[in-house]
């Protein structure tokens, strides 16, 4: 290879890289020691401390952490579910129908990119007490159903599948729902997978919007719920907050340590446009 | 109707029933609100018995003179200010790291990207008692150098360098990833001239690498301006925008106006404000994507 730095230099840029990543991960790493360590080892370094599960073993004693990951995974599944039906059906007539009005229409999609459903949440509030939904699962992921960053990623993903394809599915006699399933769907299966992990992970850590929305243990996903939990009267207890934070977010973590090659290119792919 | 006729109205009311389910979830939720919220900023809150009526520009009148709205506005500003170069810079030093000949870069790259996936809310709850007086981390480390003890988050000077080391932290491996995969579409070849015409690191850097990955640094940049305008989560679970507004931002604004005053007008003209933000980084980010950046 060519351009690379001198001897001393690579040694230095390794060690200014792995500096860095002991940097970035060391926040973790710390949370990790408080959450299995008994509390008086939270803030002091031993390493014969014992190990424990008693903060974890408290957490989940302490709030009803099992109602809010049932309340999560079903709000993620929902939103994930919503968005990939609505956005296929739009995304192929945005890439495959002439219909009148299409480019200001997909110019108004596009305003979403921008306008994003936290930022109106006053009056996306009041919308939802109009319609007598909320505190509800429905309330925290109707705004984010028809996602225009999942619109225009398959439409331009749907674009550069050749027409030549559907036409010869449409000789066959394949109808137009048909094509979009056997046709776009499937050639379109990686973007898919990039648009999916995107989807859980934002949903899975959105706090705003459902913090204002819900009020009940019902219908409070797993972020509300932790910050209820952890501005109430555990407030001192920092090794129980650790843990719980740890148990919420370790579902993601665990999947993201095993798809990490996934993730790192879905989120590539949808930065791409 | 000619068969070439009824084709074309068939695919227009194809392509509208295709629309329509997404179209009217976005309009109730995005149009409508846009335009409700318009409309509702030159009102007045309705309390009691009291109506809703119509106040002219009573709302932004009355914003004009609220200093905390000001000051909101211009910790906004020092966020971004503070967020943005740092972790566009960071992001840019990770992907040439990870992208280059460093042993280990699966575990760099993994230890870089960690916090993206992570919620901001448990993000924050860490780095919250990082910085908690007495016990934090920050205190300790500090006080091990015989520096008196310090309130980070309780401090109006130092509380929003703190949230802005929390988003840096949570941003860069982020924009890391842009930025690796803009490099990794780059094509050999140039470092390969630029070798034999023996231009040094820097100068590669400089003058080839850093103006081809400039639409990358640009759509990076317009994503890193619209978050710090759209992500308050930190500020909930960290400060609640104290000590006394120190760091409160413009969306938590909103966000207190509408819910813990319950003053839907005036937070009504509060949004319109950050629509208008928005809506400028939109148009500023059109007019220079038109400009083609890359190639001066």
């Amino acid at each position: 290879m060519v351009l690379q730095p001198s001897k001393p230099g690579l040694a230095l840029e390794t060690a200014g890289a792995w500096l860095l990543a002991a940097l970035w991960i060391l926040p973790l790493a710390y949370a990790f020691w408080t959450a299995f360590h008994p509390a008086e080892y939270a803030t002091r370094f031993d390493l014969f401390a014992p190990l424990t599960l008693q903060n974890f073993r408290n957490a989940w004693e302490a709030a009803p952490f099992s109602r809010y990951f049932f309340n999560t995974i079903v709000l993620v599944a929902m939103i994930l579910g919503a968005q990939l039906v609505l956005c296929t059906l739009a995304a192929y007539a945005f890439a495959r129908y002439a219909f009148r009005g299409r480019d200001v229409m997909f110019v108004l999609v596009l305003v979403q990119l921008m306008i994003m459903p936290e930022v109106l949440l006053v009056e996306n509030y009041r919308t939802m007490s109009v319609l007598g939904i909320l505190d509800s699962l429905p309330a925290i992921g109707l705004p984010y159903m028809a996602s225009a960053f999942g619109i225009f990623l398959l439409r331009q993903t749907f674009k550069t599948i050749p027409a030549e394809l559907e036409d010869a599915a449409r000789v066959e006699g394949a109808s137009a729902l048909q094509i979009l399933l056997k046709v776009y769907v499937p050639l379109a299966r990686p973007v898919y997978l990039a648009f999916a992990l995107v989807s859980v992970s934002f949903h899975w850590n959105n706090f705003l919007w459902p913090l204002v929305v819900t009020n009940s243990v019902h219908s409070r996903p797993l972020t509300v719920g932790l910050q209820v939990f952890s501005s109430g009267d555990q407030g001192i207890d920092w090794s129980i907050i650790t843990a719980a934070t740890i148990m919420t977010t370790a579902p993601l973590l665990i999947a993201f340590l095993l798809f990490q090659r996934w993730f790192v290119q879905s989120f590539m792919r949808a930065g791409i446009r | 109707m000619s068969a070439d006729g009824s084709r074309r109205f068939a695919a227009n009311v194809h392509g509208w029933l295709l629309v329509l389910p997404a179209a009217a979830l976005l309009v109730l939720f995005t149009h409508y609100p846009t335009v409700a919220t318009f409309l509702r900023s030159f009102f007045s809150t309705a309390k009691g018995a009291r109506g809703s009526a119509f106040v002219g520009v009573d709302n932004y009148r009355q914003m004009i003179d609220d200093p905390i709205f000001w000051q909101v506005l211009s910790n906004n500003a020092y966020f971004a200010l503070g967020t943005i170069p740092v972790s566009i810079g960071l992001a840019l030093l990770m992907a040439i790291w990870v992208n280059g000949r460093i042993a280990g870069k699966g575990w760099l790259r993994l230890a870089y990207f960690t916090p993206t996936v992570l919620p901001m809310i448990a993000v924050a709850n860490i780095w919250l008692f990082f910085y908690t007086p007495q016990y934090g981390l920050f205190e300790q480390v500090l006080s091990a150098f015989g520096v008196p003890a310090h309130n980070f988050l309780g401090s109006k000077d130092t509380v929003l360098t703190c949230l802005i080391i929390v988003a840096i932290w949570k941003e860069a491996g982020f924009f890391m990833i842009f930025y690796l995969a803009a490099l990794q579409q780059m094509s050999p070849n140039l470092a390969e001239a630029a070798a034999i015409e023996g231009a040094s690191r820097w100068h590669f850097f400089r003058r080839v690498t850093f103006p081809l990955l400039m639409p990358t640094t640009l759509f990076v940049l317009v994503n890193a301006i619209i978050n710090s305008f759209r992500l308050v989560d930190h500020v909930v679970v960290m400060t609640r925008g104290g000590p006394d507004n120190a760091s409160s931002l413009l969306l938590y604004y909103i966000y207190e106006v509408g819910f813990r005053y319950w003053d839907s007008a005036y937070a009504a003209a509060l949004t319109m404000v950050l629509l208008a933000l928005l809506a400028l980084f939109a148009v500023g980010q059109f007019l220079f994507m038109d400009r083609k950046v890359h190639y001066r």
